[in-house]
Order: C-alpha cells, then sequence, then structure tokens
C-alpha cells in the first residue's frame, strides 16, 4: 500500500488505497484521508478497468454481444448472459420453452452459487481466515468443472442464446449437480463452525460499515447489500421472470444492515440457491431448448449441411445485418444477480444491432455507498467493509 | 365516457401524473415493463420529486440515471422537436412493485438538466457517468467530474459521432503528465 503524508496541516494523513492492493480484488482505488486511524473522508476512484461495453454494444449484433456479457461480472457469467437475452426476448415478445427456462435457472442458481463462494473465500481471506478460502474455493472448484462440462468454458461461458441456449445439458449432470448438493451443506456448515461465532470474524464485521434501510434505498443498494437492512426484496420474487414463479424458497434478511449481515444473507442465499437446484433438477421438463424459429435460433446442424432451407436459416442468422431484429422499441429488463439487480436498457432502431445497450449494474451503486459505510469508521474496517459489498471491477467500470 | 373508461384503466400513476402534471406530459405509453412517460424539461424535477414523495405512489428508488443520442434515429427525433438527447430515468416503487421510465427529452444547443442528487443520493455517480459519456451537464451537482473516463479526456465516448476505436487515445496518452 502506497502511502503519502500531509504534512502540511500535521494532524490529517492522506492514504492511497488501490488500484493495485491485494483486498480491492481488481482495480479499485480509494483515497482517504484520515486523523490518525479514523477516516475523515473516503473518495473512491474508478474507470480503471474501463472497457467500453456499452459502446461495443451499439456495433456487435444481438448474439455476440452476449460475449461481452461474461466478462461484467466475471465471477457469474452464466447470471449476466441469462440476464442479457432475457431483455432482448422481452423486447423481441418471445417466450423460450420450459426445459430452457429451467436450465438457465439451474445455471443462474450455480452460478450465484459460485459467486457467493469465491465472495466468501476472499472476504475471509482478507480478514486474515485462510482455511475459509481454501474450503470455499475447493466447493467452487466443482461448481466450475460442471460449468466447462456444460459450456465449455469455465470463465467465459457464453451459454446463452437470444431465443435459448448453447446447447442442452451434458448426460452426467444431473448426477454431478445432486452430488454437489447433497455435499454442499456440509462444506457449508464447516464455514458456519469457522466464522459465523468465531470472536475475531465478529469483532472485525459486526457493527462495520452500517447502512440503514432507508440510506441503501437512497443509494440504489440492491441484492445481499440492500436485504441485509431488512428490506424483503429480490426480484426472483417481486417480479419473477423466467420460471422463478415455480421456485418455492426464502428471501433471506438482515437487521443491521452491517459487515455481518452482509455475511449472514449471503450464507443462507447459498442454502436456498440449493433448495432452487433441487426443485429445478427434479422437475426439470423434457423438450427443446430453443424457440422453434428459424429467425431466431439456428437451425440443427443435420439441416444446416443436409436440406436448403435449413442452409438459408443458418446463413441468416449468422450473416452481418440478417439476424435477430427486434422491433423498433425500447426495455428494461432487471434480473436478480448475486450482486442485486442487473439491469438492462436496449432501445431499438429496427435493425440487427442495438441502438443504445445500457447496463446497469448493481456494483457500480453498491460501491456508491461505501464512503457512507466507511466515514467516521476506522481504517482497518476498509477492507472489511469492501470485501462485503462484493464489488467487481468489470462490471463496475464496464 | 370512453376516455373515462381509458383513464380508469390505467395504472395508478398514469393517473395521478394526468391530474396535477397533465402540461408537462409530452407523451405517455404503457409497455410491457411498466409505464413510460416523457417530460419537458423544465418540469422534471418537480415531476420526480412528486414521484419519489407521493405517499401513494412511493418512486423512492432510482433505478438507473442515463441517456440515449438520439441523432441517428429519425423516428424519435420528430417527435420531440429535434431533440439529440433524451435523459432517462427509471424508477422502481417498492410497496407497487412497479417500474417506471421518464424520459426528458434535451437539446444539444441547451445541454443543462437539474440534477437529482438532492433527491437521491445515489444519482451522483449515476449523472457523473451521464455527463462522461454524452456531456450533458446536470446542474447543482455537487461533483460533476467525469468518472469512468481520464479526467483530461477530450470528447463524450457514448455520443454516435464518436468513432468506435477512440480519436488516438493510445497514441496521445501521454503517461508523464497524466494527473490521475
Amino acid at each position: 500500500m502506497h502511502a503519502e503524508l500531509e504534512r502540511a496541516t500535521g494532524e490529517k494523513m492522506v492514504l492511497n488505497f488501490g488500484p493495485q492492493h491485494p483486498a480491492t480484488h481488481g482495480t479499485l482505488r480509494i483515497v482517504l484521508e484520515l486523523d490518525g486511524e479514523s477516516i475523515l473522508k473516503a473518495t473512491p476512484h474508478l474507470g480503471y478497468l474501463h472497457t467500453g461495453f456499452e459502446k461495443l454494444g451499439e456495433h456487435l449484433d444481438y448474439n455476440q454481444f452476449i460475449v461481452v456479457t461474461d466478462r461484467m461480472n466475471y465471477l457469474s457469467p452464466l447470471s449476466n448472459n441469462f440476464g442479457y437475452v432475457l431483455a432482448v426476448e422481452q423486447l423481441l415478445g418471445i417466450e423460450v420453452p420450459k426445459r430452457c427456462q429451467y436450465i438457465r435457472i439451474l445455471m443462474a442458481e450455480l452460478s450465484r452459487l459460485a459467486d457467493h463462494l469465491l465472495w466468501l473465500g476472499t472476504a475471509a481471506l482478507d480478514l486474515g481466515a485462510f482455511s475459509v478460502f481454501l474450503y470455499s474455493f475447493r466447493e467452487r472448484e466443482k461448481l466450475y468443472s460442471i460449468f466447462e462440462k456444460t459450456t465449455g468454458a469455465r470463465l467465459t461461458t457464453s451459454y446463452t442464446r437470444v431465443g435459448g441456449v448453447l446447447r442442452d445439458l451434458y448426460a452426467g449432470f444431473d448426477e454431478d449437480v445432486r452430488q454437489f448438493i447433497t455435499n454442499f451443506p456440509k462444506a457449508l456448515r464447516e464455514t458456519h463452525t469457522l466464522l459465523t461465532r468465531n470472536r475475531i470474524w465478529m469483532d472485525r464485521t459486526k457493527g462495520v460499515g452500517p447502512i440503514a434501510s432507508e440510506d441503501a434505498i437512497n443509494y440504489g443498494l440492491t441484492g445481499p447489500c440492500l436485504r441485509a437492512t431488512g428490506i424483503t426484496h429480490d426480484i426472483r420474487k417481486a417480479e419473477p421472470y423466467s420460471s422463478y414463479d415455480e421456485m418455492t424458497f426464502e428471501v433471506p434478511v438482515g437487521s443491521n444492515g452491517d459487515a455481518y449481515d452482509r455475511y449472514l444473507v449471503r450464507m443462507e442465499e447459498m442454502v436456498q440457491s440449493c433448495h432452487i437446484v433441487q426443485q429445478a433438477l427434479d422437475n426439470l421438463p423434457d423438450g427443446p431448448v430453443n424457440v422453434e424459429d428459424n429467425k431466431i435460433s439456428l437451425p440443427k446442424k443435420s439441416d444446416a449441411y443436409g436440406h436448403i432451407e435449413g442452409l438459408i436459416h443458418h446463413f441468416k442468422i449468422i450473416m452481418d445485418g440478417h439476424g435477430v431484429q427486434p422491433p423498433v422499441g425500447e426495455h428494461y429488463c432487471a434480473t436478480e444477480s448475486p450482486n442485486g439487480e442487473l439491469g438492462f436498457y436496449i432501445v431499438s432502431d429496427g435493425s440487427g444491432t442495438g441502438y443504445r445497450i445500457r447496463i446497469r449494474p448493481p456494483s457500480f451503486l453498491n460501491f456508491q455507498a461505501l464512503p457512507h459505510m466507511l466515514e467516521g469508521g476506522m481504517v482497518s474496517d476498509t477492507v472489511a467493509v469492501l470485501g462485503s459489498l462484493n464489488v467487481i471491477a468489470g462490471e463496475l467500470d464496464r | 365516457m370512453n376516455e373515462e373508461q381509458s383513464v380508469a384503466e390505467s395504472p395508478l400513476v398514469l393517473q395521478k401524473l394526468q391530474e396535477n402534471y397533465a402540461d408537462a406530459l409530452l407523451a405517455h405509453e404503457e409497455t410491457r415493463d411498466g409505464v413510460a412517460v416523457v417530460v419537458g424539461k423544465d418540469d422534471a424535477y418537480a415531476l420526480l420529486e412528486y414521484l419519489k414523495t407521493e405517499a401513494e405512489l412511493g418512486y423512492t428508488y432510482l433505478v438507473d440515471v442515463t441517456a440515449v443520442d438520439n441523432s441517428q434515429l429519425e423516428s424519435e427525433l420528430v417527435k420531440y422537436d429535434y431533440a439529440r438527447f433524451m435523459v432517462v430515468y427509471h424508477l422502481y416503487s417498492y410497496q407497487g412493485c412497479c417500474r417506471l421510465r421518464v424520459k426528458v427529452p434535451v437539446h444539444e444547443r441547451d445541454l443543462r438538466v437539474r440534477s437529482v442528487t438532492s433527491l437521491w443520493r445515489g444519482a451522483n455517480w449515476l449523472e457523473r457517468e451521464t455527463y462522461d459519456m454524452f456531456g450533458i451537464a446536470f446542474e447543482g451537482h455537487p461533483d460533476l467530474r467525469r468518472i469512468l473516463m481520464p479526467d483530461d479526456f477530450d470528447g463524450h465516448p457514448l455520443r454516435k459521432d464518436y468513432p468506435l476505436r477512440g480519436r488516438g487515445e493510445r497514441e496521445s496518452f501521454n503517461f508523464e503528465t497524466q494527473n490521475v
């Protein structure tokens, strides 16, 4: 950590935190003004990972943009894929087959587990709990093997397509996932025994970085950070999309809005995600995984190679300017990503490329409340609060 | 008679707005994602404040602030007197579980909109980003600086006349004098 003393006043010290500090998980930078060890003022600086995703969206066609969504929240690319194609499909006014909806929910919940597990491991590691990191990464590795088998990639999954998914689940998926959700609660219990009643963990997180529920709404916090303040709001419940209305699950809430409650909410969300995965597996319908509309989803390879219609449809979808073309209009679609409300606002001019694609990232608004949580606290709490927010730089800067 | 019926069927927020802000509303529609209204720039702040504070509506959560450069979208340009930009606010009401989109046309000759940071602290960075990307100035904003692009960056990347590959930023970026 690079520190510089502001000697002019003799009292105040300016501490530069990041952008390459190990606890910033990416490229975040906070300039802290300190009086002794207490924080007078915190000023976040961002943009270090700005990649121009929204500009790219105006130049890529609707299916090509899925690749960009992988790189937003790189801890749970499957959730981003899901949220984006859902927005395009709603703009098109189509609904994907039931099996596809269930597969998407399965993958979104598994990626929520993976996201929360990585958060748990690194947040605990930042505060010195190394074993938790090993436990959670052991479990996360199992999930990534499942993702790799399903999508062909660990990180850049690009699994969804407008009107469906890349391919159906692999033959042993059911068995692999059932084995995971059978063993996972045990791993979670191990973590609970390590942290939940741990004196050091409680001292470092309880009452640290608190935010009241009114302030949380005023700042636009969403996801676990909002629920930790005691507001029962989950987009999966409030505006059920895809087939979430057929799933039974609880929305865990906290009461103090501090780092400890954010930890507890995320831990319980993992349990609930397991319930959803279990239900989706038990009730997974048969049938196609893509909409049967040759203007939207690619034809079967056998058709593309064997029939002239199939070849034409394949060609039309792949060729620039002939693919998916939503009608002129605009649409905002929000999904509950692991970090909160992930929204896509798409303006279409009727062509195959979005006229404007706006991404409403949860991390951007969650990170904005950081000074509110830090100011008045101690400098050592910075790492604990930052860890509890789970800010992902790729999504923050886009 | 017919008119009364259609009003009775429309969502509460539209009824309320038509009662209180009939002159300010330039257009309104019910969309698949909620309700969308277009208001003039001078009335926007008062309308947003009303939406937030009116107890029956309770749009306390500002989801997003962004803008759209309509310069290549003729169908939108003609509707609002060739206003180049459209500032877009997305609101959500926790009590009604419903969404609302408020759009404000902004002419290029007068790129100023009143800031809503006094209503929602969350608007701070969202407005900064809109300023950064489109060059729309939010009056009354406490700290209107660029947020994603460097402070000395020239131009506004999400405008339609800004090229995808930039204007030579890599070549002319001076690492030594760059004051971050």
